[in-house]
């Protein structure tokens, strides 16, 4: 019986020729982790542990309060730090060559095709995207830290077979949109304690950024796992960044899926996810039939913060002015995206509309700084998650969709389908 | 540790997601566990981490503890709740639970079996729920004896292990010098 990809990864990095799904397993891991603003060194320092499995493999960044906001959080960040130097860890990125840290750290060779990698924070899946088979950690990541090793039961795995051809970013449709609509069409549990994986005659045409938003968001359909196969898209975005050689894994062509679903994405539609739940998404024609009025549009995050996506929203930008009720704020997931933004004068476009560009930080999505919601007010966020109280008040709604959606939304003061923009 | 524990219920709906359990605006300003557990469900239930009691026992729908990695077992380990049984639960909270020793169990259809106020008895080990109200029985999904997160979960949590392998890799470092 053939492997999966997730099969493929897991039995090389546990030292096994096979392994079945339900079985347990140790792991070697090709690279971890921390986030700034969590006390790692004090653990560390309680422990009395002298060293870390390979200071070569631990990636640094504090990018959810970048910068701090508290004096608990620039305490926790200054410990960091020091961890960063004792250690002896070069993979640590400054304030001002940071980048939300998925976005951030395959550029800096934190990544290559086959790896195995448990990151903290649960985005970590978006490396699936490079063929990598990557979950998150979090009550764990000191014992990875020392050992370098995990315990993983290995998952089954699910498959979803896109075939037609995505409109793509051009129409204002993108991989985000097909995630939404996988995660409301299927459910935010389908792919619980599974590995996840896309394959079928769209994905080649997929862009990366298409492709990452949807690893990205694999975590918000449950999947331990969401891995696309290695092609000459991969391959070229990564040349030149990574450290190891790309050790690409495919299915075998009797791999066993727990379950396939098929889905054709020709002249698919936007989707937006309604409050508060991801799994609430429908095609943009509903919601913009409500008439839903907002207050702040949000453009940003490691789901959506790439190049692909500022230029959607500039195309939609240029020439027309954010409503007056709207503030559209814009950050984008690293400083290099940052940089690459105005040097295509895409600022310019940005601030004539009114919107405020900010720098890199995960922000408003992760509801802990830089615009938080008010009671009652009602968002339109690129980001990944609209549960109740995630983006400040409970009290406030968060809708879930494409930045062009995004972009249109804060032009009309509406929830918009942006191929109204076309 | 204990893995039978007997409480009156409380119970939650599908999609709890670690957002309501351990609110984002909270955690930057510095708070002790105890302080932020008081968030613990302020979203979607005012007033709940001061109703619960200790020894209390929650049961919920699908997909309990999705989204966030944040460590959202801890709020419900400082409210002293004697254990979560859900008819899903996401593989962040799950594994996060595990690794600090907070019983968890995925009980498919005890959400439909319990009413809020109803005692059960729990073993989390064996995988059997008793509703001492009604005195019915499911079965949930024991995790197998001798894999890792059964092991992690009856030390208590992945401390005793951790402080073993530091003592360990500490002693064959010194030994090298």
């Amino acid at each position: 019986m053939g492997a999966t990809m997730a099969e493929k990864i897991i039995a090389a990095h546990c030292g096994s020729d096979v392994v079945r799904p339900g079985e347990y397993v140790w792991c070697n891991v090709d690279g971890t982790a921390i986030l700034g603003y969590y006390p790692v060194r004090q653990r560390l320092k309680e422990l009395g542990v002298q060293r870390l499995f390979n200071p070569d493999r631990i990636y640094v960044v504090e990018d959810h309060l970048a910068p701090p906001s508290t004096v608990a959080v620039a305490n926790a960040v200054a410990d960091t730090r020091k961890l960063v130097r004792e250690y002896g860890l070069d993979n640590f990125f400054e304030y001002g060559r940071h980048g939300v840290l998925h976005e951030l750290f395959p550029h800096r060779g934190y990544v290559s095709p086959g790896d195995l990698i448990v990151s903290m924070d649960s985005h970590s899946t978006s490396y699936g995207c490079f063929n990598v088979a990557s979950t998150p950690i979090n009550e764990e990541l000191v014992y990875v830290l020392v050992t370098g090793r995990i315990w993983l039961r290995v998952p089954q795995t699910i498959r979803f077979n896109i075939s037609g051809k995505l409109p793509g970013p051009e129409s204002f449709v993108v991989g985000k949109d097909v995630i939404l609509r996988i995660a409301g069409e299927y459910g935010t549990d389908v792919a619980l304690y599974k590995a996840a994986e896309f394959h079928g005659p769209a994905v080649p045409d997929l862009s990366m950024a298409s492709r990452f938003s949807m690893a990205n968001m694999g975590v918000e359909i449950g999947a331990k796992f969401a891995i696309f196969p290695c092609d000459d898209k991969t391959l070229e975005y990564l040349d030149g960044k990574m450290k190891r050689p790309p050790r690409a894994v495919a299915p075998d062509p009797d791999a066993k899926y727990e379950a396939v679903y098929s889905l054709d994405v020709t002249d698919m539609p936007p989707y937006a996810a309604k409050p508060h739940d991801p799994g609430n998404s429908v095609p943009i024609t509903e919601v913009e039939a409500d008439s839903v009025k907002i207050d702040q549009a949000f453009l940003g995050s490691c789901t959506n913060g790439r190049m692909e996506d500022f230029r959607m929203a500039a195309r939609i930008l240029r020439g027309h002015k954010v409503h007056p009720d709207v503030r559209l704020i814009a950050t984008p997931a690293s400083q290099d995206i940052w940089r690459q933004c105005m040097d295509e004068g895409l600022w310019d476009i940005f601030s004539e509309a009114g919107a405020m560009v900010t720098h890199s930080t995960c922000g408003a999505c992760s509801g802990m700084h830089m615009g938080l919601l008010g009671d009652g007010e009602v968002c339109v966020s690129s980001g990944n998650r609209n549960f109740q109280g995630r983006m400040g008040s409970p009290k406030a709604f968060v809708y879930l969709a494409n930045p062009a959606t995004v972009a249109a939304s804060a032009v009309t003061g509406y929830i918009t389908d942006p191929r109204r923009f076309l | 540790m204990p893995l039978i524990v007997r409480g009156r219920v409380w119970k939650f709906d599908d999609n709890i997601s670690t957002d309501l359990m351990m609110p984002g605006f909270a955690r930057t300003q510095g708070m002790s566990e105890r302080e932020l557990a008081r968030y613990c469900m302020y979203s979607n239930r005012p007033g709940w981490s001061d109703q619960v009691k200790e020894g209390d026992i929650i049961v919920a729908g699908r997909n309990w503890g999705c989204g966030s990695s944040r460590p959202a077992p801890r709020m419900f380990k400082v409210l002293a709740v004697g254990g979560v049984i859900a008819d899903s639960i996401s593989r962040l909270f799950f594994r996060n639970a595990v690794n600090i020793g907070f019983p968890v169990l995925i009980c498919p259809g005890v959400s439909a079996s319990v009413e809020e106020g109803e005692e059960v008895e729990v073993n989390f080990e064996t995988g059997e729920v008793r509703n001492l109200i009604r005195g019915t029985v499911l079965q949930g999904e024991a995790i197998p004896a001798d894999s890792p997160p059964y092991q992690i979960l009856k030390a208590g949590g992945l401390e005793p292990l951790l402080r073993q392998t530091v003592a360990r890799m500490n002693g064959s470092e010194a030994e090298k010098r």
